[in-house]
């Protein structure tokens, strides 16, 4: 079908907050380098950190095609507000807890999501989600393996991921947040909506929280942490920005 | 005196620069693993290093990033370090005489003038 001006508005709409996703994740993610637990855990992290920012890059090579900035402005020029990121991924890393469960929370969605896309009637779209496959399912391995690793481990450990995961789930619902668009994504064949994505994720993440020991908060229509996709963030949002952009800041028109 | 860094991630960590690090007890470390990687389906692996893990599950996942984060890579297996069935270095006289027995070795028999000369009797 062809899409018409809203379709587009919406396609660019779902673009900026998973690119805006993976970038802030993937930065704050990358604030463990040199920092984690033990070398191999700090390689492993860091790698995936990185995978996240060129998943942002691809995305925003997307909508540059469709008439946006270049990926380099769209990521260091904009402020806080212009992000449409989810609370989520702007909380900064914590205890390495927090940080592994926000891994696996957003990962597995992140997961789905491709899936989903990996179908969509916007083939640039479907093939950069095909192309990311097998690097996210290592991301959901490796999130895994952790969850149920320490799930599993001794009384601190069991209760930490709970206590993390209780706090970290209301959270993470605000992946969810329909955007303003979640109608026409659906009609044109782009993405089957938030909501579907919801309900699946939810699916997805019960088994592996239950079978780390640990146990799946019920309160799946929470809505305290919406408001990202619509461009109002935390107060921890901008002070990232700051410090990632510091250097492109200084000079952005210098050739790396 | 908290430590004042370039390093904003280091600056917030707020690490007291007075206290003293205890370094860890030597053994209070995950048991190692053995890394072997295949290039290709088919190709015999190879052994490329270790990873620190508490289990097979994460030994694997930590060899991935390890290993094969660049370069080609389609298979990975991992060993537990004590399964591995190692010989001893002074043992290692049961190799010496190896180098010597040169007729193990298919270079050296000098077969090639042999070769030329029973082409050159087919020719005549």
């Amino acid at each position: 079908m062809e899409y018409t001006e809203k379709h587009v508005l919406a396609l660019k709409e779902l673009l900026y907050k998973m690119a805006d996703d993976q970038l802030i994740l993937g930065h704050r993610n990358s604030e463990w380098t040199g920092l984690g637990p033990i070398l191999e855990e700090d390689i492993a992290f860091s790698s995936m950190a990185q995978d996240k920012i060129g998943q942002a890059q691809a995305l925003y090579e997307i909508l540059h095609e469709l008439g946006e900035g270049e990926p380099d402005t769209v990521a260091f020029m904009r402020n806080a507000e212009q992000f449409h990121c989810c609370h989520l991924v702007e909380i900064p890393i914590g205890e390495y807890d927090f940080s592994l469960l926000r891994h696996f929370l957003f990962d597995r969605a992140e997961q789905i999501r491709f899936d989903m896309l990996a179908q969509s009637s916007f083939e640039p779209l479907a093939q950069v989600a095909r192309k990311f496959r097998g690097e996210i399912k290592y991301h959901v391995m490796h999130a895994d393996v952790w969850v149920k690793q320490l799930g599993k481990g001794g009384a601190e450990s069991h209760g930490r991921m709970q206590d993390t995961l209780n706090s970290c789930f209301p959270m993470a619902l605000g992946i969810f947040e329909p955007g303003p668009y979640e109608a026409e994504l659906i009609e044109a064949g782009i993405f089957p909506g938030e909501l579907a994505l919801r309900n699946k994720w939810i699916e997805a993440i019960r088994p592996v929280i239950e079978s780390a020991g640990l146990r799946l908060p019920d309160q799946f229509d929470d809505t305290s942490a919406y408001g990202g996709r619509y461009g109002s963030h935390t107060e921890y949002l901008q002070p990232l920005l700051d410090e990632m952009t510091e250097v492109f800041r200084i000079d952005p028109a210098a050739e790396w | 005196m908290i430590i004042q860094s370039l390093d904003p991630r280091v600056t917030r960590a707020r690490i007291d620069q007075e206290k003293e690090f205890q370094p860890l007890d030597q053994l209070d470390q995950f048991e190692t693993y053995e890394v072997f990687h295949q290039k290709k389906r088919g190709q015999q692996h190879s052994h490329v290093g270790i990873v620190h893990a508490p289990n097979a599950e994460l030994a694997m996942v930590f060899a991935k990033e390890q290993y094969s984060r660049r370069g080609q890579c389609v298979n990975l297996w991992v060993v537990r370090t004590r399964d591995v069935f190692i010989t001893e270095y002074e043992d290692a006289d049961i190799f010496e005489t190896t180098p010597a027995k040169l007729h193990r070795e298919a270079e050296s028999y000098k077969v090639m003038d042999r070769i030329q000369a029973y082409k050159e009797r087919q020719e005549a």
